[in-house]
């Protein structure tokens, strides 16, 4: 059955893989398809057992929702045989080297789940008496605590519920202060290998965004910086380590210089699992710097979510930090919910308290490696990154000389009359069990291979990660280049038509013969 | 140390492949002075035990709402999540997978992406819905966003009996445009005035659904008035569940709706995370903020899902982005469409039914205390009711003797003597019969 989009509505008739003996189900051993719920279940049935409630009048004031919804639903068994299939056409960090540069895929320590489900920190509301929740707004300081000595800022916001939120946040505070001095200003300066969130921000804190280019060595040009800055800078948005996976080595001299006109310095913390315990923030100039609690701290990254972006503040901009806040008192701590006379809070990014459920997590990581276990972080994955570096730079094209931090950035270069793109190279990194790095980010060099291997690694995986470059270079560079074009060939889908779900948009299931109707 | 596998032969090999003698080589761009000599003064590493005995002491000091009385609601409930749903969540496939940007190895993801967006569409009456936005309040404030895309209209009225968290988001989330805020007061017991408020230049009307205060109202007119003068209607519902047994939003020609999708899958965490609902009607496609997943085959022409419209987003557009949003609630949303999936059509509408009938229950019972009175008419599975004390007071007496009473108004407004003896009691399925008669009585001893 075809739909609207002419594309096959189920997953029956579809194998038309090469392989001798067809399949009738379209399975193949492990490698089972599986149906939408809708496909699967219906309206009448449920995986869950709810108690009859006796007839009685309803408060609905005539509201009652009489048209059937049309939500499917499944057993347990159906459920859990669904979502468990569905499961295994994902990658994890749990299956292998997951080398996405700036994203920091790290183990995730189950110690941390387990710690998010006590009872006595999960189950709590973010509104119940402030008397009955000491114990979480104590864990909330702590974590602040550890936060702010990690990056040497006196001051944090906790509740940016994921890194373009804590960039939201540190810009809001920035325009705040700006503007206490009667002083708004319309400017804000961002190097051309930004992060897209970046200038996405400063759009959203009504800046304008002027690109700042970078040097032949992969950093911030600090001359084309100084003549952008003027009166009307209100920030310079600058990651540290950068995009290229490089420290900026005139990270002081760019603080001073935005400092010299009267403008502030944001950093995005992306990166901060390069330098933790080994470097703070709060040495080089900074003013407002996100921390990714999902990349440095580890908290799962959930197929995209959730994410945590505390905010470290300096005293300059410490007094506009958003509401709430929490305050250890002698005998108890305060939960700060509104503004207090003559603050000058810049108000509230969401409701209730934070990512909570990420705080705990965060926690257990950082308690569970300690002073000591945060600098070997820092230090093997910068170890292991440098390592993958040397062992790659001399069949592939680093973009820049010198040691790298975290991640090691690569162009497009050795591939040059390989018929190969950078695309294709990643998707038979797939064939070989792999997912990809980060491909065509950063924008500053030609068909960008943004490799972070993380400190989870051990020596023999990425060892074997090494290796497994190495030969596929070798195939391309000897002309095998359909291995690549046709890429990946053992995923459980071929690759897939990216142009065509754009053009004519499909977002939702419908039931058949309802395709007309929901079509633009 | 459990979590790095590297051993220090291993370290010493690998410095010597790269070509340095120490590791504080590799650092070597970072100035001098500001690479650290010593440790930073936080406590040296812990083992499990050590790390799981100080978060017993954290967790000691809570109440936890399955261990009273409990009936506290306000934007976020306490209901019962299957455990299916745990158990699938803590998939290592599902937990430890990145954003799904390689789709070929991503479809586990996508695919319940795609029945997210399906189910939360469905839900609302809407035509499409994103793959998620951080949570409620923020969706309500990327509404008013979006409202002024499609509208190129400046002014954004506001009901009184919007959750005031969600109020406070907006403002701030629109703090640096030149649009103009019109906010009604509360009114908890009144029918509130809106259309007076709407004009020609209005770009949309947020209202919440049912309300901060428990009240279930009819937006239909109001919704044909907007239409008319070409502004939208977004409509916010804090307590998903209400929509197994209430009309949907889009029933109503609400143009936009934004919700709070906890009550579905997610535990209570303390505020988050959760995962924010945002669904819209078929022609504003191209003005939704977040992510996107949509169906498409691959190269044998076999059905599969990728991240779709990108061109609206800050990696690709930049400055020009329709959101900043970047990650989004991700697992949360994969524990909303479970828990979805395991109610379906008949069990959403039982578990709606029970919410009802206990608040119902309860409001019935509350009738024999004197010194209360139910401020609502309507309601779902939460009411205000007037005390003849200061709530919050009042509250703090209950707490004393094991019982979580409610949200007394004046947490939200401090200021507003009015609402000051005002409690927000709310009813899911897990407050049983046992927990009313407790709230009853010590609501008598303590008002009498």
């Amino acid at each position: 059955m075809m739909n609207n989009q002419g594309r096959p509505t189920g997953v029956e008739n579809t194998d038309t893989s090469n392989q001798k003996y067809e399949s009738f189900t379209g399975s193949r051993g492990l490698s089972q398809v599986e149906g939408l719920i809708y496909e699967i279940g219906d309206t009448n049935r449920t995986g869950v057992d709810l108690p009859e409630v006796d007839d009685f009048e309803n408060c609905l004031g005539g509201m009652e929702r009489d048209q059937e919804i049309g939500l499917a639903g499944l057993t347990e068994p159906e459920a859990m045989r669904h979502y468990t299939r569905l499961s295994r056409k994902n990658y994890a960090i749990d299956l292998g080297l997951y080398p996405l540069g700036s994203c920091t895929m790290k183990h995730n320590p189950r110690l941390n789940e387990k710690m998010a489900r006590l009872p006595g920190l999960g189950n709590i509301h973010p509104l119940q008496p402030v008397s009955t929740v000491q114990g979480a707004l104590d864990l909330i300081d702590t974590l602040a605590h550890w936060l702010k000595t990690l990056t040497g800022m006196p001051a944090v916001a906790m509740s940016p519920k994921a890194g373009a939120h804590g960039e939201l946040c540190g810009l809001m505070a920035i325009r705040a202060a700006l503007e206490a001095k009667g002083d708004a200003r319309s400017i804000v300066l961002a190097p051309e290998s930004a992060h897209g969130t970046n200038p996405a921000t400063a759009a959203l804190c009504g800046y304008k965004v002027k690109p700042i280019p970078a040097t032949k060595d992969g950093r911030v040009d600090l001359e084309a910086m100084k003549e952008a800055l003027g009166p009307d800078v209100a920030a310079i948005m600058v990651t540290n380590p950068n995009t290229c996976g490089l420290f900026e080595r005139e990270i002081i001299e760019i603080a001073e210089a935005v400092h010299a006109v009267g403008g502030y310095f944001y950093c995005d913390g992306a990166n901060f699992n390069a330098i933790v315990g080994k470097v703070r923030p709060g040495d080089l100039g900074v003013d407002a710097m996100h921390i990714n609690l999902h990349k440095t701290f580890s908290t799962p990254h959930g197929g995209g979510g959730p994410g945590a972006g505390p905010v470290v503040l300096s005293e300059a901009l410490a007094p506009f930090a958003p509401l709430p806040y929490v305050i250890a008192g002698e005998e108890s701590f305060e939960l700060v919910e509104h503004e207090v006379k003559g603050g000058q809070s810049f108000g509230r990014m969401t409701a209730f308290h934070g990512q909570m459920g990420m705080f705990i997590r965060a926690l257990a990581y950082m308690m569970s490696h300690g002073a000591d276990g945060l600098a070997k972080v820092a230090e093997d994955s910068v170890l292991n990154a440098n390592y993958v570096l040397a062992s790659l730079k001399d069949v592939m094209s680093a973009s820049y000389k010198g040691p790298c931090m975290h991640e090691a950035l690569f162009d497009d270069r050795f591939l040059k009359d390989t018929g190969v793109s950078t695309l294709d190279f990643a998707k038979a990194m797939i064939d070989e069990g792999y997912h990809p790095m980060t491909m065509y980010f950063p924008l500053v060099v030609h068909g960008a291979m943004l490799i972070e291997p993380t400190e989870s690694e051990s020596k023999q995986s990425v060892d074997q990660f090494i290796g497994m470059m190495r030969h596929l270079v070798e195939k391309a560079k000897a002309g095998e280049k359909e291995r690549f074009t046709g890429a990946p060939h053992n995923a459980p889908l071929k690759r897939l038509d990216e142009t065509a779900a754009a053009r004519k948009p499909v977002l939702r299931w419908t039931p058949p013969g309802a395709d007309e109707e929901a079509a633009e | 140390m459990r979590y790095l596998p590297l051993s220090t032969e291993d370290r010493a090999q690998m410095l010597d492949t790269i070509g340095v003698k120490s590791i504080n080589d590799l650092f070597v761009d970072v100035p001098k002075h500001a690479l650290l000599d010593d440790l930073v003064d936080l406590p040296l590493h812990m083992t499990e035990m050590e790390v799981e005995r100080n978060f017993a002491v954290f967790a000691a000091r809570n109440v936890p709402a399955n261990s009273v009385p409990f009936f506290v609601g306000a934007g976020a409930y306490h209901h019962h999540v299957p455990s299916a749903v745990d158990y699938q969540i803590q998939r290592g496939e599902f937990l430890t997978a990145y954003t799904p940007y390689q789709p070929e190895i991503s479809q586990g993801t996508l695919q319940t992406l795609y029945e997210f967006q399906t189910q939360v569409a469905q839900l609302t009456g809407m035509d499409v819905a994103n793959a998620s936005m951080y949570d409620g309040s923020t969706a309500c404030g990327e509404a008013a966003l979006m409202a002024r895309r499609v509208t190129k209209k400046k002014k954004i009225v506001i009901s009184g009996n919007l959750h005031p968290q969600y109020i406070e988001v907006v403002k701030n989330a629109i703090k640096h445009t030149d649009d103009e805020i019109i906010l009604n007061d509360p009114v908890v017991n009144k029918k509130e005035d809106i259309l007076s408020k709407v004009d020609e230049e209005t770009s949309c009307v947020i209202v919440q659904y049912p309300d901060f205060f428990g009240n279930i109202n009819d937006y239909s007119d109001l919704a044909a008035t907007l239409h008319e003068q070409k502004s939208l209607l977004v409509v916010v519902t804090t307590e998903v569940v209400s929509l197994g047994a209430i009309k949907s939003p889009g029933e109503m020609g609400a143009d936009i709706v934004v919700g709070e999708g906890q009550s579905i899958g997610n535990g209570l965490n303390f505020g988050g995370p959760y995962v924010g609902l945002f669904a819209t009607r078929q022609q504003y496609v191209r003005q939704l903020p977040g992510r996107l997943c949509g169906e498409t085959v691959d190269a044998d022409g076999k059905r599969g899902y990728v991240l779709t419209l990108s061109t609206r987003e800050q990696h690709i557009r930049r400055e020009k982005a329709t959101s900043n949003i970047c990650t989004n609630a991700g697992l949360c949303t994969l524990a909303f469409t479970i828990h979805m999936t395991l109610l379906g059509e008949k069990g959403l509408r039982q578990l709606a039914k029970i919410n009802h009938a206990g608040a119902v229950k309860l409001a019935g019972m509350l009738k024999s205390v004197d010194g209360l009175e139910i401020l609502n008419n309507t309601f779902f599975n939460e009411f205000t009711v007037r005390l003849n004390k200061n709530a919050a007071d009042v509250v703090e007496a209950l707490v004393e003797q094991d019982v979580i009473a409610g949200l007394p108004v004046s947490r939200m407004y401090p200021d507003n003597p009015e609402l000051a003896n005002d409690l927000i009691i709310a009813v899911t399925e897990t407050v049983s019969e046992d927990d009313m008669y407790v709230l009853v009585s010590e609501l008598k001893e303590v008002l009498k």
